[in-house]
């Protein structure tokens, strides 16, 4: 079973890519080919992330072995390049796929004919997500961080047209100075630690000599930066919402996957390195990942009460849940972190609905209606209220309620209420927070609790209020009463992303356990860094010997 | 020669950044390209400056770094260039397209 495991590791990254270079020679012409091809890809990668969870899920976390990996060209872990999978890639594996999927399903009713390379370029940013969440070397990482941002490069500019183009060039502009900050903090970390391997690197961190501490410290800052940038945190993300605010729908769909990136690698370097056994490094940055967190929360919750239109307020919707994981994963307690990941995973799919669906509401309304709506509002304009004198309201067309319960759907998964995800997760954050049960050595001072309280409530409550308003402003007080045209497949991936964020309701017992799983292996990365640097090689001659020895 | 290749490290990096904060699409073009010199310079510096050591094995030679320099930072540099190389083409790319949509160079599409 190993072995096929073993190979299956890779085929997350190999698959897309096989799929992008096969679509790249067929002409547009040959577009439902390409669709189906993309699909076809998006769901087996999708079925081998699903094949990898359960793997990942089989052992106990603090079982050796707990994760599968998979050494390149059979290079023993330190010096070749690993793949690794525990829960957290597996997750994050599956998440992408279900994003992506969702993306490419809406993006065949209208989408995808507007431009050349649409699902050659959506796979292409597939296999560069699967390989960021899969690869344990931090110059690979680098690697697929590009051919991840390339692809997403393409895509920002997807559909061309002014506003795309003014923001992609300022979003491509951010990323290359970020990479640049990657590449000096990974060159850094290099020369004083001689190792690139995150295993490897997590092992050699405590005992470094005082001497290049310091050197190691700010390499690691730098690079912390560089996937700060990535995540939107607040001073550094202000080109967050300008992009996804303008983007095509689908590409945003898929790119609210893309800041969860920047969010992943700190989870999983920051707590494998600066966590509880990093030594003289222990901690290091908790303060700023924390201040930063709530300074991105309140940015992005200021944004979403000011935001004018729809995506814009989404956009914003993303800011806020950047900022509420960041500062979660910041408080370094496990419990904390297995709501964070609860959340990462509900807000994700919440704000890949939400980006579909509001550009079906979008299509019914005039460029504009938002200002205007709001400018009502503002000088208290009462003529709006017409027909008043007919007791019998218009019926709500089959169309527009299903949006409006779509709409609402949303709304109650990003502020976090019940009865859905949203609400279990920030539950689970702040009962973890306030009762951290069985690990002493990890409890927060009180007032931080507070703060952390205050800050989840109030971000939920600006969410709650901005959407509200926009929703009754455009459910309610139809400017122009317009039903849009929408297709059946463009319902199906909102419904779908919906659907999910149910079922992990109905059954948040153990998607729970799983996080709480998930977060425990993240706070004892020992096991992690044992499997990967005791990973044996697979001799050629005799494959059943080492079978048989695991 | 340790202070000759961090001058101009610092040099690069800082003319690079300069650029960057300008407002015309070709001066940050420019910016970033400096800036990856530097980097690229960096990362090279990373493997420790030494003279007269090959970064491949030589036969008789005991394989140590003593006798040899580290060859893995001259790889790594190899693959920022080409990443670097593609991405400020790309970025060429757009700035023109953008150049043609808004009718000037500015960053941010309009004079102000």
């Amino acid at each position: 079973m190993s072995l096929t495991i073993n190979h299956l590791v890779i085929a997350p990254i190999l698959l897309p890519l096989a799929a992008a270079a096969l679509m790249v020679p067929l002409t547009e012409r040959q577009r439902m080919l390409k669709a189906a091809i993309g699909v076809t890809s998006a769901l087996a990668s999708l079925a081998i992330a699903l094949v990898l969870l359960h793997f990942a899920d089989s052992k106990p976390p603090s079982a050796t072995a707990s994760t599968s990996v998979y050494l390149m060209a059979d290079w023993p872990a330190p010096f070749g390049i690993v793949l690794v999978v525990d829960r957290l890639s597996a997750l994050m594996l599956t998440l992408a796929s279900v994003v992506v999927f969702a993306g490419l399903v809406y993006s065949i009713a209208r989408w995808h004919s507007v431009g050349p390379h649409f699902h050659s370029l959506v796979q292409f940013l597939l296999a560069g997500l699967n390989g960021v969440f899969l690869t344990g070397d931090l110059f690979n990482l680098f690697v697929f961080f590009e051919v991840m941002l390339a692809a997403s490069y393409g895509l920002a500019l997807y559909g061309s047209g002014a506003p795309r183009v003014k923001a992609a060039l300022q979003y491509i502009a951010i990323n290359l100075a970020a990479s640049a900050l990657f590449l000096v903090g990974v060159s850094l970390i290099y020369g004083v630690t001689g190792t690139l391997n995150m295993a490897d690197l997590a092992a050699r961190a405590p005992f470094l000599p005082e001497s290049d501490r310091m050197l190691f410290e700010s390499g690691a800052a730098i690079l912390g930066i560089a996937f700060l940038v990535k995540a939107g945190m607040w001073p550094l993300g202000f080109w967050l919402a300008n992009t996804y605010s303008v983007v095509a729908a689908p590409v945003a769909a898929i790119f609210s996957i893309m800041t969860k990136v920047g969010i992943y690698v700190i989870l999983r370097l920051w707590l494998m390195i600066f966590g509880a056994d990093g030594g003289a490094s222990a901690d290091f940055g908790t303060g700023w990942l924390l201040a930063g967190g709530i300074a991105t929360v309140a940015f992005g919750s200021i944004g979403l009460l000011a935001a004018q239109d729809l995506p814009r307020l989404t956009s914003y919707c993303v800011v806020v849940s950047s900022g509420t994981l960041l500062a979660a994963i910041a408080v370094g307690n496990a419990g904390v972190t297995g709501g964070a990941l609860f959340y990462l995973v509900s807000s994700t799919l919440a704000i890949s609905a939400c980006f579909l669906l509001i550009e079906l509401i979008e299509r019914s309304r005039m460029p504009g209606a938002d200002v205007l709506a709001v400018t009502l509002e503002a000088l208290g304009d009462e003529e709006t209220e017409q027909d008043s004198g007919d007791p019998i309201g218009i019926a709500i067309p089959a169309t527009m309620a299903v949006l409006g319960i779509g709409f609402a759907a949303c709304t109650l998964l990003l502020a976090g209420l019940p009865p859905l995800t949203g609400f279990i997760a920030k539950f689970l954050m702040l009962n973890a927070l306030f009762l951290p049960g069985g690990a002493p050595d990890g409890v927060p001072p009180a007032a931080l609790s507070w703060t952390l309280l205050a800050v989840l409530l109030s971000s939920g409550f600006a969410i709650m209020i901005s959407m509200m308003r926009a929703g009754i402003r455009v459910f309610w007080i139809p400017i122009e009463s317009e039903v849009p045209s929408v297709r059946f497949l463009e319902m199906v991936p909102i419904v779908l992303l919906l659907f999910i964020c149910a079922a992990l309701t109905v059954q948040a017992g153990p998607v729970t356990r799983y996080m709480q799983d998930t977060a425990q292996s993240l706070h004892t990365p020992q096991t992690y860094v044992r499997d990967v640097l005791s990973e044996p090689r697979v001799t050629p001659p005799s494959p059943k010997a080492e079978e048989a020895a695991q | 020669m340790e202070l000759i290749l961090a001058l101009s490290i610092g040099a690069l990096a800082s003319s690079g950044v300069w650029l960057i904060l300008r407002s015309r699409t070709y001066q940050v073009l420019i910016g970033l390209s400096l800036l990856s010199y530097a980097v690229n310079l960096f990362i090279f510096a990373m493997g420790r400056v030494r003279t007269e050591a090959p970064p491949i094995l030589k036969p008789g030679v005991s394989g140590t770094l003593a006798n040899y320099t580290d060859p893995l930072p001259q790889a790594l540099v190899l693959t920022a260039i080409v990443i670097t190389f593609a991405m400020t083409a790309l970025f060429l790319v757009v700035a023109l397209a953008a150049r043609g949509l808004t009718r000037n160079d500015h960053v941010d599409g309009r004079e102000s």
